[in-house]
């Protein structure tokens, strides 16, 4: 068990800066997702954690211990890989029992404990065959086993899940999950799937560009994000983004107008300046044409999609999606009309940045 | 993510080199080593007994004016004449070998079964089969009661002592039907990788097999070919083999480079004569390499 | 006249794999048949009386016997593991170290190897084993054969690291290993079908070498069977030509038998067109 910290860690390849000076505090116990999409900087973030890249500046510490310079087999961690890296000739009880091997376990000891984990993993009954004979979703089981039999104080995961078929995937996530609850060891976790990162991170670190652009508990995340770039990120489909200025305390876009909601700061100082108009398609509401601040558009799309029905109204060049939950879905044909409570609109000001 | 794991984490730069000592100990000492010291000894009046043996002198370049003496050189025996020979040999070898490799290679291209296999079969083994045994069995194909001969009897074409009367000839067989295999399986494994598409769309077009050939695979295996050639006439320079057929003769005839640098050094005691026509036949497979080189790349930049 | 030319274009087939065929075989002949005929001389004939005399007269020569199945066998396994064994580890350093030129050392390591191979090294060679005091040792050979094979096995070897992905050996470390546990746990196994493939390559070619061993060795109890088939001469000078058929029949019989082996077993894999 182990708490897990970078201070202003960097790491640079030739030229380009995979990681940008990033501060993490990862709490004992914890389970953070590192969430962005590909060459943000997440899997060089958890290769840096394991020892698989050496910083170029900053440190690394692993229950409060400087392991900068410390190579990946004496970090104590447990990693699961993309590929699984199963070894081949090895069989499954074999594999498992690796990490034990290599520190000096006796045949008899680490075949009990392989043994006694495979079984929590409900994968005992494969013990013999080898990583060819048994199934993809079981195939990550076996990583994960190995990954916890020494008991790791941190545990990594790059994208363990993105080769299993949709369905293993929602099993194998929610099995993650109980399991990291279960033995209660610090977790840090790469996806780019948003989904997945919601569903089991105790909190979502967000990283775009080898900088973590936010980080806080999934619901945070989703309703207060803190850049347009995170905002559009999580939630499928993503937040609304409407182009509008700001004039005389109203929101102004070509098509329509909008009340200017409250903030802290006063918004008069923004006068006339181009800013952005955040809703997510749940925020946004069917209704008739004479509704007040009710904001019409060409019907552009209709996807009902079983407990949902996702609208894309054409507004004024822009494109609003809205989520309609009902039971039959919406009869829309040429213009609609939509609209949006003021309090759950979202800011962002010109340079992309939640205007509170 | 860059692939070149830059950080020595896998294998630490000291790991690594020890990893690799033993390869260059091995070919320091009997490649690199060797070929320094060829170079060293043309330059010496080195032999295996006597005077030479004892106090090796160094006089210079004078075993290469020895060997360029524009008034012997040509002479059967010398070493112009075995250039001539070897440069004969080596031409008339590697058309034989493409030509014939490329020409299977065709006739099986998109073809199975046990036809395959067994064509196959016999050119490799005529590959791999060890050459003292193949040398036997082709001094008595060539016998002049050999199995050639009765083959040209049946034909009612002449049939000549092929080792006394066409040595040449006879060695230029050998050396083709020896090494076949290797144009044929490269060529086959390039053929094979051109995707059945492209052909099934010129088929389509209406072209016929030479305009599929000539237009659709011939640029296809271009690199292939460079290949071939060039590859294929280096170890034929530098082959020894036919000195199992012919020892060099009938009357210097065969006297092919290998041959003749081994007659000069081991048969004479020349080491110093011998090491001046390894050097020289180093430095033509160095120019010999250095145009593969030199047309791979341009193969490669035109891709 | 679609139906002339496919008639015609069989035919040209027909008659090239005939021609072909007929081509490749015929000079066995002398080695399948020569072997079981008690008067074979080196004309092709059917043996009036086949028989198994020549093999048992060539069971009963200590000297050639010795020569096939002591000598080759150790000088071909000696450079077999040495070769695979040296290369393997090389061709993983060389794919996993940052070294500058890399590429181009195997490169030019394999231009080396066939340009200096056997002729043009010959007097060099024999001078250095000389003063190793290795002439007309098996060591002698096996050295100067493993030099020679050292190159182009580290090719082929280094297509084979190639395509381990990184990830097993990553695994590894993270599981604890170090870099000598990592090599021997998952490196050498994973590599194993690429050091069989260096291995019979390296044997198949020792086994059939003739000018390295006729150089560095002298006395007959150290000669392989490539040297030794040249040795069964009558007092007259003229070779037996009954127990050289029949020594040079067992002698290719290994080889053949492997080949039949890999190709059944692997299909026939051809590496950047080296020997394999």
């Amino acid at each position: 068990m182990a708490n897990l910290r970078f201070e202003s860690v960097t790491k640079s390849f030739g030229d380009v800066t995979a990681v940008d000076s990033v501060d993490l505090d990862v709490r004992d116990g914890e389970f953070v997702c590192l969430l962005g999409p590909s060459g943000c900087g997440k899997t060089t973030t958890l290769r840096l954690i394991a020892g698989l890249e050496r910083t170029t500046r900053g440190i690394i510490r692993i229950g409060e211990e400087d392991v900068t310079r410390v190579g990946p087999a004496n970090r104590d961690i447990g990693m699961v890989f993309q590929d699984y890296a199963l070894y081949p000739h090895m069989t499954v009880l074999e594999n498992i029992a690796y990490p034990l091997k290599v520190r000096g376990a006796t045949t008899a000891a680490r075949g009990e404990r392989a043994r006694q984990v495979a079984r929590s993993l409900q994968i005992e009954h494969l013990l013999d065959r080898t990583p060819s004979q048994i199934s993809g979703g079981q195939q990550q089981r076996t990583s994960v086993a190995r990954a916890v039999v020494h008991s790791p104080r941190v545990f990594l995961f790059d994208e363990p899940l993105s080769n299993l078929d949709a369905k293993l995937r929602l099993e194998a996530r929610a099995f993650l999950k109980r399991l990291q609850r279960e033995v209660g060891v610090t977790a840090v976790y790469v996806t780019h799937d948003q989904a997945e990162a919601m569903a089991i991170a105790d909190r979502i670190a967000v990283m775009d560009q080898g900088r973590i652009v936010q980080i806080g508990p999934p619901l945070e995340v989703y309703r207060k994000p803190r850049t347009t770039f995170v905002a559009d990120f999580l939630g499928s489909p993503p937040m609304n983004l409407i182009p509008i200025r700001y004039r005389e305390g109203k929101l102004e876009h070509t098509t329509f107008q909008l009340p200017a909601p409250n903030r802290t700061v006063d918004l008069r100082g923004l006068e006339g300046e181009a800013l952005t108009l955040g809703v997510r398609p749940e925020h946004v509401i069917l209704c008739g044409p004479d509704e007040p601040g009710s904001i019409a558009g060409e019907v552009f799309g209709l996807e009902p999609l079983g407990p949902e029905t996702l609208v894309s109204l054409d507004v004024g060049g822009t494109l609003l999606v809205a989520r309609i939950f009902a039971d039959d879905p919406p009869v829309l044909d040429g213009t609609a009309h939509v609209r949006v409570a003021p309090d759950t609109v979202h800011l962002f000001g010109s340079d992309g940045v939640r205007i509170d | 993510m860059p692939s070149e794991l830059q950080d020595d984490i896998l294998l630490t730069r000291r790991t690594g080199l020890t990893l690799l000592s033993p390869t260059f100990v091995f070919v320091g000492l009997f490649l690199l080593f060797p070929f320094a010291w060829v170079v060293v000894i043309s330059f010496t009046d080195r032999t295996l007994l006597g005077a030479g043996a004892a106090n090796p002198q160094f006089i210079g370049l004078d075993n290469f004016r020895q060997l360029f003496d524009t008034q012997t050189w040509m002479h059967s025996g010398e070493f112009g004449r075995s250039l001539v020979l070897t440069s004969y040999f080596v031409i008339a070898s590697l058309a034989g070998q493409v030509t014939l490799g490329l020409g299977i290679a065709l006739a099986f291209h998109r073809r199975k079964g046990l036809l395959r296999e067994t064509i196959f079969t016999l050119v490799t083994l005529a590959w791999i089969l060890p050459e003292t045994a193949i040398a036997f069995t082709w001094t008595s194909f060539l016998d002049p009661s050999g199995t050639l001969n009765t083959f040209l009897a049946a034909l009612g074409l002449p049939q000549p002592d092929w080792l006394l009367d066409a040595p040449m000839a006879s060695i230029v067989m050998f050396n083709i039907w020896r090494g076949t295999a290797f144009s044929m399986l490269l060529f086959s494994a390039a053929l094979g990788n051109v995707r059945p598409s492209y052909l099934e769309t010129a088929d389509v077009l209406g072209a016929n097999a030479w305009q599929r050939f000539r237009d659709i695979l011939l640029p296809m295996i271009r690199p292939q070919l460079t290949t071939a050639i060039i590859l294929v006439t280096l170890w034929t320079f530098n082959v020894f083999t036919p000195f199992l057929l012919t020892q060099g003769g009938p009357a210097f005839r065969t006297d092919i480079m290998a041959i003749h640098t081994y007659r000069i050094a081991f048969r004479y005691f020349e080491f110093g004569l011998g090491s001046a026509i390894a050097v020289i036949v180093m430095l033509i497979n160095f120019v010999l390499a250095a145009i593969y080189l030199f047309a791979l790349k341009r193969g490669e930049a035109t891709r | 006249m679609n139906l002339v030319r496919f008639v015609v274009v069989r035919i040209a087939f027909a008659s090239f794999v005939a021609g072909i065929a007929a081509a490749f075989a015929l000079p066995l002949l002398w080695l399948i048949l020569a072997p079981f005929h008690d008067q074979a001389t080196l004309s092709v004939s059917l043996p009036t009386h086949p028989t198994l005399d020549n093999f048992r007269d060539v069971f009963g020569n200590t000297f050639a016997v010795r020569a096939l199945f002591v000598n080759s066998v150790i000088q071909a396994a000696g450079a077999m593991v040495l070769t695979t064994l040296v290369a393997t580890l090389g061709a993983y350093a060389l794919s996993r170290i940052r070294l500058p030129g890399r590429d181009i050392f195997v490169y030019v390591l394999i231009l080396f190897s066939s340009v200096v191979t056997g002729s043009a090294a010959m007097v060099p060679i024999f001078l250095l084993v000389y003063r190793m005091g290795l002439i007309d040792q098996h060591l002698g050979v096996i050295l100067v054969f493993t030099g020679g094979l050292i190159p182009v096995a580290l090719f082929i070897m280094r297509d084979f690291m190639q395509s381990i992905p990184r990830s097993y050996e990553e695994s590894a470390l993270v599981n604890g290993a170090n870099q000598w546990q990592m090599l021997r746990d998952v490196v050498l196994p994973m590599t194993r079908s690429g050091m069989m493939v260096i291995g019979i390559w390296a044997f198949v070619n020792v086994w059939g070498s003739f000018l390295i061993p006729f150089i560095l060795l002298r006395s007959p109890e150290r000669m392989p069977a490539a040297t030794a088939t040249y040795s069964f001469y009558t007092e007259a000078g003229t070779p037996v030509i009954t127990l050289v058929s029949a020594y040079a029949l067992l002698y290719v019989l290994p080889v053949l038998i492997l080949y039949l082996f890999v190709n059944w077993k692997y299909g026939f894999q051809f590496f950047g067109g080296i020997k394999a």
